[in-house]
């Protein structure tokens, strides 16, 4: 008999499995559920994006590509952060396509980390930042975002994070699960913590387009940050394109040599059929940001209202597809409410301690859903919080 | 953001609550705008979309080209009010191009009620020259509404 626990990598046996699992096995039996759990764009990605890949196939583009990515793809991703954001990265050399912005972080963990490197990690934050730095051999540092400061990182709480093994730095903004943003000048007063050290920024920008105040500022865009920051991108939530699983990563040109050489040996490219699809989003595609954002805006608008009507208090979320709802009135635990709620009322949510420290005392709740579902997952909260 | 006319252009059973949370507008706003709306008749009704043919009820609709002698001193007006006038007549629009003059969607019980409209009504109207009746086989899209059911992707658990 083998005993695989002692054969399997220590590391990977450490990690936490998923605590959001559950909420979907349990919804998947439920006749009439409704799902507010998932973080995933509702729309199909625009015709337009599918008919290039498919022309692709028609074409027989069905080789690798080179493994940094097509260059025409990397030469429409240089033109597009210049164009959108103000970034300036050459095609060649500083680019990096990947599958998916999730390869793009590991890629990043693994070039950089060596054993007992510490990585700060903002909470509550994507799942994925942890896990990857510890089988980097890293350290993950996580430092609790809180709702008075609108779920931002301050300077402070980044002073009092570093220390003399502390690598890197992962700037979650736009952020999920709590929709915070980080402006130009919340952004300078990290800067001005980070600048003459050696610690790089990984800044995680997958939903920089899904911004309500202003636009998207990144880290790489202040002075002396361009050259200690990596830029973390993808086609997922911009253009509704999860499934394509395409992402790059843009940066100083070391570090993407490094990247490159690991992706060549373990990915060797990403998904051709993907690529030339994206390359039609870039050229063409600003039209549907806008079309899905200006969508996203006013289910977030109706959510967050209807949080607030009900008694809820909710920070109002400036980026991605997320509400954060505080839940500490009800006297339930994260935890209990999202157990309770979809038991009694059949709708989906995810306890904030999901994402981390931080989280205890809130919800995430999606509304990249229908109007529909949205109105009825309130008239049910209506109906849960009378229990309560 | 989407405006309020862009809201309930996509969905009209939008309620002028659920409006105003999603402009920012207050509730007694929004009442206000779209009854302004309805008296300058920028908004013209609230229909919806029936695909008849997942029903019992037998349905049949026609385009109909027509081809039409504007009338001196009032262009084609006279004549699009002599058709619109009738019940029957779903839509009209005034086309450029050379091959006829105006567009005709008519709906029926049958075929033979489709054309016995145009024989005996359509046809006939002063100013009216010609007309070519196409009938629709098969609806796939309308007002951006796809009739055929649409497959959907196998449900999945994402760890997003």
């Amino acid at each position: 008999m083998m005993d695989y626990s002692k054969i399997m990598c220590r590391r990977v046996q450490d990690i936490q499995p998923s605590g959001i699992r559950k909420y979907f096995d349990l919804l998947q039996g439920m006749e009439g559920g409704i799902s507010l759990g998932i973080g995933e764009p509702d729309f199909p990605t625009p015709w337009h994006i599918r008919d290039a890949g498919i022309f692709s196939l028609e074409k027989g583009f069905t080789k690798y590509t080179p493994n940094a990515g097509l260059s025409d793809l990397r030469a429409a991703i240089s033109r597009y952060l210049k164009r959108r954001f103000g970034l300036e990265y050459a095609g060649v050399g500083q680019i990096l396509v990947t599958v998916g912005g999730s390869e793009g972080l590991d890629l990043t963990f693994r070039a950089l980390l060596e054993p007992g490197d510490e990585v700060i990690i903002p909470t509550p934050s994507f799942v994925c930042y942890g896990p990857l730095v510890s089988m980097a051999h890293g350290v993950p540092v996580l430092v609790q975002t809180r709702a008075e400061h609108e779920f931002r990182l301050t300077p402070e709480e980044l002073r009092a994070a570093v220390t003399p093994r502390t690598k890197a730095l992962v700037l979650p903004f736009p952020c999920n699960p709590t929709g915070g943003v980080m402006g130009r000048g919340d952004l300078e007063a990290l800067a001005s913590v980070l600048r003459g050290t050696d610690i790089m920024v990984i800044s995680d920008e997958i939903y920089a387009e899904l911004t309500y105040g202003g636009r998207h500022v990144s880290m790489a865009n202040l002075p002396d940050m361009y050259e200690r920051t990596v830029v973390v991108n993808g086609f997922s939530k911009a253009y509704s394109m999860t499934g394509w699983r395409l992402g790059y990563v843009c940066g100083p040109k070391p570090i993407i040599a490094a990247m490159t050489k690991l992706h060549q040996y373990g990915i060797m490219s990403a998904p051709t059929t993907s690529q030339y699809a994206a390359i039609e989003a870039l050229d063409h595609g600003d039209g549907d940001i806008e079309a899905m954002r200006d969508e996203y805006d006013g289910r977030r608008r109706f959510l967050v209202d209807g949080f607030r009507k009900l008694g809820l208090s909710c920070f109002e979320p400036l980026g991605a597809f997320y509400t954060f709802p505080c839940v500490k009135s009800t006297g339930l635990t994260s935890e209990q409410f999202a157990d309770r709620f979809l038991a009694e009322q059949k709708v989906a949510v995810i306890p904030g301690p999901a994402f981390g420290p931080g989280g205890e005392g809130y919800v995430r709740a999606c509304y990249a859903a229908s109007m529909r579902d949205l109105a009825e997952a309130l008239n049910r909260l209506e109906r849960f919080l009378k229990t309560l | 953001m989407k405006n309020l006319l862009q809201l309930l252009e996509d969905d009209s059973t939008l309620t002028h609550a659920q409006l105003a949370a999603m402009t920012g507008m207050t509730e007694a706003e929004v009442s206000a705008a779209v009854a302004q709306y309805e008296k300058d008749r920028i908004i013209l009704g609230y229909k919806t979309i029936v695909d008849w043919d997942r029903t019992q009820q037998e349905s049949v609709t026609a385009l109909i080209e027509v081809s039409v002698t504007p009338q001196r001193g009032e262009g084609f007006d006279r004549v699009a009010q002599r058709i619109y006038q009738y019940d029957e007549v779903e839509s009209l629009y005034l086309m450029s191009g050379g091959a006829y003059d105006m567009t005709v969607t008519i709906s029926g019980r049958t075929l033979k009620e489709v054309a016995q409209f145009v024989g005996e009504k359509l046809a006939p109207i002063e100013g009216v020259t010609g007309t070519a009746t196409h009938f629709i086989l098969k609806k796939y899209k309308e007002k951006h509404l796809i009739f055929p059911v649409q497959e959907v992707q196998e449900e999945r658990f994402v760890f997003e």
